[in-house]
């Protein structure tokens, strides 16, 4: 198919589009996808290694959620002493109750990685780089509204897990200087999870939010269409071919929300939403763990001070994240994938070193130091707050100086290797939260 | 264009009323924005004051003084708190509250502590810490005896940095 079209003049492609757009009959009504799409795209757009369609598939995702979420709300009551049980009617008693929760809750869960995997598509191709800055940072608040989407979502079942989980995360707020204890009191609706905090979450969850992603999502996908359409590197040979939309782009995209229409469906029949003992505020269950996507932030509790691990590096990361946009960069290396052979290199060497150094600090931590005890009278936020981080701050240095004397980068692939930093430290503190964790938090293995 | 733009700069200047309207506009616009503002947060900010003057009455009776053995902790579901007995015959009412992530801190009778499931954070019977990652010891509930009878203020929940022999409460007649 793809051959076909590259054999093919432009002119004779126009004149396609022309006899397409005039033609009413068909499956889809063209003037409409028209308003979302361009007339013709390039070529090089349609590469499925380009953005492996991850951005249309949290959008398929949403929809399934907004529509699953719709029908469940004709069951769902948002009351401590019903939601329990309405949650057991709709599973038990309801024509496609489970159905319809299972669907609902894989798609949340997969929302999260498939938005994550976006994020990084974004990063590894530069697409970030001008005119992108805005939709760059419009994503990541896309991206922490789906979290917060996910979180509010996780409390309504009302069982342990989601009892317990929602009350470590909001008791993380408390270690926020100055506004912690208001941001709580806020977000709980008192000074414990309760029947407010219930009402609180179900508010956010089925009106705020969807509001907000409703607003925002539009607002992303416009701005790409601003910026020329999806990134491609500078002079590649196939941007300067166009194709028609209709049917190039429109069916591909049809494709891969089918396939993963009937993954998710394939997996709401196979595996069921979890559903725990129903919430007990007088027992926390053993080990009481943070929803997955937030385990990074318990797994980081584990290891240094709260002031750090909440405020301090959450901090960080965000002047970041908005430098990597806002900063200049010496090349535009939109469109390809980690900016060289030698970025490529650089990932790769940064990725295994992050991940050996966390894997080494972590047992080190769990086993053999510990800061507090051996420098007592000294405040914990600097015991085991400021000076594990310089630690790592000066391990850090010690790599990135390293590496710039054997590669001498230049800043793209600096900024590259910073961030793969940070990347593999999320996902190893993930893995090790979720699957590495047992009784009490303490190390185990898992198989 | 440039001169254009002086005109109008000119003409916006010997006019100042309608410079004056304007800003008073725009001073509208913002003090109806912070008031929007405002309502929504004390909307949201919601039953603050009626909860605590709720609670603020809320005393448990945990039991007669002399119900509790010396060296024991008790349990009270209702109040959420332990009435711990010290050996010299102390009472200390400890919230069953972890200082770390906020989860319930069960007592282990063996090993004569606290253990939080959540972190693994321990605590001895004042409530001071054992093993981090809990940053202070636990909160305590004022309690006090009244014709025999332990009471316990659930509504006052007070936070300490350590364990102080003033934080416990003797029964009268012990300390006669």
């Amino acid at each position: 198919m793809t051959d076909g079209i590259i054999d093919t003049s432009i002119v004779t492609f126009a004149d396609k589009i022309e006899s397409n757009y005039s033609e009413s009959t068909g499956f889809m009504n063209k003037s409409l996808i028209f308003h979302f799409r361009p007339k013709t795209i390039k070529s090089k757009t349609l590469d499925f290694t380009l953005t492996f369609g991850l951005g249309g598939m949290a959008l398929v995702l949403v929809t399934l959620l907004f529509g699953t979420g719709l029908l469940l709300k004709f069951y769902y009551l948002p009351f401590p002493d019903r939601a329990y049980d309405s949650i057991l009617y709709l599973d038990k008693n309801v024509m496609f109750g489970l159905f319809i929760r299972n669907i609902h809750y894989w798609s949340a869960n997969i929302l999260v990685i498939v938005t994550f995997l976006h994020f990084l598509r974004v990063f590894f191709t530069s697409a970030f780089h001008p005119p992108r800055q805005l939709n760059w940072i419009i994503g990541i608040g896309l991206f922490l509204i789906i979290l917060v989407f996910n979180f509010t979502g996780y409390l309504l079942p009302w069982d342990q897990l989601s009892f317990w989980a929602v009350t470590i995360c909001t008791s993380m707020m408390e270690y926020i200087p100055w506004i912690g204890r208001w941001m709580q009191t806020m977000t709980r609706g008192g000074a414990e999870v309760g029947p407010s905090t219930l009402s609180i979450f179900y508010a956010a969850h089925t009106a705020l939010l969807p509001a907000l992603i409703i607003i925002l999502a539009p607002f992303h996908f416009w701005r790409i269409r601003k910026a020329g359409g999806v990134v491609v590197p500078e002079g590649d040979m196939k941007n300067d071919l166009k194709v028609p939309a209709i049917p190039d782009l429109i069916l591909r995209e049809l494709v891969t929300a089918l396939v993963l229409t009937a993954f998710i469906f394939i997996l709401s029949i196979l595996f069921n939403a979890p559903l725990g003992d129903p919430a007990n505020p007088g027992l926390s269950p053993n080990p009481t763990k943070a929803p997955w996507y937030f385990m990074s932030f318990q797994e980081t509790l584990l290891h240094i001070d709260p002031f750090f691990a909440v405020c301090v590096i959450p901090v960080i990361i965000a002047i970041g994240l908005i430098f990597t946009a806002y900063s200049k960069y010496p090349s535009n290396s939109g469109g390809i994938w980690f900016i060289s052979t030698r970025g490529r290199t650089l990932s790769i060497v940064s990725f295994t070193g992050t991940l050996l150094f966390c894997a080494v600090a972590i047992i080190v931590d769990e086993y053999f130091i510990d800061f507090a005890l051996l420098l007592p009278g000294i405040p914990q936020w600097i015991s085991n707050g400021l000076i594990p981080a310089t630690i790592v701050f000066m391990v850090f240095s010690a790599f990135y100086m390293v590496i710039g004397k054997l590669f001498s980068p230049d800043k793209n692939e600096k900024v590259q290797v910073v961030f793969v930093f940070f990347i593999t430290v999320l996902i190893s503190f993930t893995i090790t939260g979720v699957w590495f964790r047992g009784e009490g938090m303490a190390l185990i293995w898992p198989f | 264009m440039s001169t254009f733009n002086k005109q109008n700069a000119q003409s916006e200047n010997s006019l100042p009323r309608r410079s004056f309207l304007k800003g008073l506009w725009i001073a509208l616009g913002i003090a109806a924005i912070c008031e929007f503002i405002a309502v929504v947060f004390t909307f949201i900010n919601r039953g603050r004051a009626g909860n605590n003057s709720e609670k603020e009455s809320a005393v448990i009776e945990a039991g007669r003084a002399d119900s509790f053995a010396p060296d024991s902790v008790t349990a009270n579901i209702q109040g959420r708190f332990y009435l711990c007995r010290m050996k010299d015959g102390g009472f200390l009412a400890l919230s069953s509250k972890c200082t770390h992530l906020g989860c319930t801190v069960p007592w282990d009778d063996t090993e004569r502590r606290f253990v939080c499931p959540c972190h693994g954070s321990s605590f001895d019977i004042t409530g001071t810490v054992i093993t981090s990652p809990a940053p202070r010891p636990l909160d305590i509930y004022p309690l006090y005896i009244e014709n025999n009878i332990v009471k316990v203020r659930i509504a006052e929940v007070k936070k300490r940095d350590s364990f102080l022999r003033d934080q416990l409460v003797y029964a009268k007649k012990e300390q006669i």
